[in-house]
């Protein structure tokens, strides 16, 4: 009787405990000490510092001036959630239903503000929204407005330049969803009767909704925890949860306080994320024929 | 419950006048014209290429033609859209709705044309109930076999009484056993509701085994129509011969001139002389090619008939082939059904061949 024969890593679907470990190995390393460490050493000096306490916590939720931050941010991460929705469903779809040159430069189009930095685009949005910017200059040139209008440092301007930088977000597993529908389902539709905004409407949108769930999963989440735009473009007067973070962290060096607001949003995104499995799971069960 | 008799439309048939459909500079179909009786049957058959599935898409609507025109019922429905045309439509693929339960599936042509819930169940509930299925509408199509999402598939075509069932190689991604089972029940369903059926397939076996007629189309051009028993014993190509059941060619030379249906000799390649029926008007000495069915070939003594020897036999059960090897190097296939008086002869040996006149068709090189 001859030996098994080892498998190391391409011999078969399964791999030994060792290799798996090996091969997870550098990833979970950079994790634990680049990611759980500070984290874990963040919410312990928000709990335990200087002695076992609820109050950073306490403080966090119930002043107002904390708790509007908070609602803001929730905000904004919802409108920036819809905007790119609305933004992105018709151009995934245009994708969807483009090849060769045309859906090379679409794609090109929408990924090519990932290639950017997010500092650069964040700027370009404040030249754009100044007091003395493009955009005023040409509502006023054009007898719209006679003075200029205040854009910059509005929550409407933090939404904005947030969904132009979340886009390709939304819309890459969007149109990876409308990709994956074969063009039979629209023809079975209309051979039953069904017009063109029916079959839209009862089966295209339907299942295009995985790609809208990991899409808006993703915006939302990313959003809420947004730094720089919000910084740079909202100001002072439009801070959102991030933004605090630094604050407290940079200029208040109150490590604990900035620990537990790490914290409140840290279980806030954790529950959304719950909650999204659960969709998820739906989404599976409808499976593909 | 509803039986499925509740099912049947009056069935009306289509006309189909001069079609053509060019892509590029190809003609996918060329100039067809046929007309599909009220309640029949209809296969279009032929290889890919051949514009069988243009023109099903044609009468879907998904296609519409270059010149020509279309009638259902005697209404011209050339240009109207497919969601306006009231057909039925069996796809290859299931085109099953993946996010529908197999019941909102089959009510989902009924929510279109504004059928009220509670009587869209009922009619949904029925004919599931035709295509045996009761118990599965609560299940999502991905739960079910390839067998029943087809099932679920006419169900869906037939709910709302199609005036046309177009079918689109409906079986062919099923496995060999599924599918010859399901062309028996597609046959008998269409018989019941008696529905008009035109129905696409490369498969001959199939549209012999399913079809009251039989369209065989090659290049885009209609060869022949005719019912599977016309395009077996009366193919009026060599291409129907050809494509319709198994056949031997013999290249040949006539050796008189004769009129359509008429007995003629032909000189072989080997210079024997044999006899067969012109299928077109043939001039003397003008190149032929013989048909023979391997079934319709007997064996004689050597010395008698067209010489040849035995180069294989082929035991299948019900027949033995032989495989025969002519003096011009052509090999021709004999079948000898079991239990006949005899045995085979050995492979090596030499045999003669012959068959009666009316058994042979000899083309021209016009057909």
């Amino acid at each position: 009787m001859s030996a098994r024969p080892a498998r190391w890593l391409l011999g078969g679907r399964h791999y030994s405990e060792v290799a798996s470990l090996a091969l997870a190995a550098p990833f979970l390393i950079l994790a634990f000490v680049a990611f759980i460490l500070p984290l874990g050493s963040l919410l312990h000096e928000s709990l335990f510092l200087p002695a076992p306490t609820l109050a950073h916590y306490e403080r966090a939720v119930t002043e107002p001036v904390y708790l509007r931050v908070m609602l803001r941010t929730l905000r904004i991460a919802a409108s920036v959630t819809v905007l790119t929705l609305l933004l992105a469903w018709p151009l995934a779809w245009l994708m969807a239903r483009s090849s060769g040159l045309k859906l090379a430069i679409l794609v090109a189009s929408v990924l090519l503000p990932l290639w950017t930095s997010v500092l650069v685009r964040t700027y370009a949005w404040m030249v754009l929204l100044q007091k003395n910017g493009v955009i005023n200059q040409l509502l006023m040139g054009a007898g719209i407005t006679s003075e200029p209008l205040r854009l910059l440092y509005t929550e409407g301007a933090v939404v904005l330049a947030m969904s132009h930088v979340l886009l390709p977000f939304m819309v890459l597993p969007i149109f990876s969803a409308l990709r994956g529908i074969p063009d039979d389902y629209s023809r079975a539709a209309q051979m039953l009767g069904a017009s063109e905004w029916a079959t839209f409407r009862e089966v295209i949108f339907p299942l295009s909704l995985p790609g809208v769930t990991s899409g808006c999963l993703m915006v939302f989440l990313l959003a809420l925890g947004f730094f720089v735009t919000p910084a740079l473009i909202g100001g002072p007067q439009q801070m959102m949860i991030a933004t605090l973070v630094s604050q407290q962290v940079r200029e208040m060096l109150d490590w604990s306080f900035a620990g537990a607001l790490v914290g409140v949003l840290l279980a806030f995104v954790l529950l959304i994320a719950i909650l999204f499995k659960r969709a998820v799971r739906l989404d599976r069960f409808v499976g593909s024929a | 419950m509803l039986q499925p008799a509740d099912l049947s439309s009056r069935s009306i048939g289509i006309e189909i006048d001069g079609l053509v459909k060019r892509f590029g500079a190809v003609k996918a179909v060329d100039s067809v014209s046929l007309a599909v009786e009220p309640g029949e049957f209809l296969a279009l058959l032929g290889p890919s290429g051949s514009g069988k599935t243009t023109i099903l898409m044609a009468i879907a609507g998904f296609e519409y033609p270059d010149e020509g025109r279309i009638r259902v019922g005697g209404e011209d429905i050339t240009w109207v859209p497919p969601s306006r045309r009231n057909l039925g439509m069996v796809f290859q693929k299931y085109t099953l709705f993946p996010h529908m339960s197999v019941l909102e599936n089959i009510a989902f042509p009924l929510k279109m044309r504004g059928v009220g819930r509670a009587e869209r169940e009922e009619r949904a509930r029925a004919a599931l109930s035709t295509v045996r299925l009761d118990g599965y509408g609560e299940r999502k199509p991905s739960q079910l076999s390839g067998g029943q999402q087809q099932r679920v598939a006419i169900a869906r075509a037939i709910v709302y009484k199609p005036r046309v069932l177009l079918m689109d190689e409906p079986l062919s991604a099923l496995d060999k056993n599924l599918r010859e089972e399901m062309q028996i029940e597609t046959k008998h369903l269409q018989r019941e509701i008696g529905v008009t059926v035109v129905f696409v397939t490369h498969d001959q076996t199939e549209a012999l085994t399913m079809a009251d007629r039989v369209a065989v189309l090659d290049h885009g051009r209609l060869q022949q129509i005719g019912s599977p028993h016309d395009l077996y014993e009366t193919p009026r190509t060599a291409f129907v011969a050809g494509f319709i059941g198994e056949t031997n060619f013999c290249a040949g030379r006539t050796l008189c001139a004769g009129v359509a249906g008429q007995r003629i000799s032909v000189a072989l390649a080997c210079g024997h002389a044999v006899e067969a029926l012109a299928v077109g008007a043939l001039a003397e000495g003008v190149p032929v090619k013989i048909a023979i069915r391997p079934e319709r070939l007997s064996l004689v003594e050597a010395g008698g008939g067209l010489p040849a020897r035995v180069e294989e036999a082929i035991y299948a059960g019900n027949a033995t082939t032989l495989l025969l090897a002519t003096p011009s190097g052509q090999t021709l296939r004999l079948r000898v059904p079991a239990g006949g008086a005899g045995g085979s002869p050995a492979i090596g040996e030499a045999v003669g061949l012959s068959w009666r006149a009316e058994d042979a068709r000899a083309f021209g090189d016009a057909a």
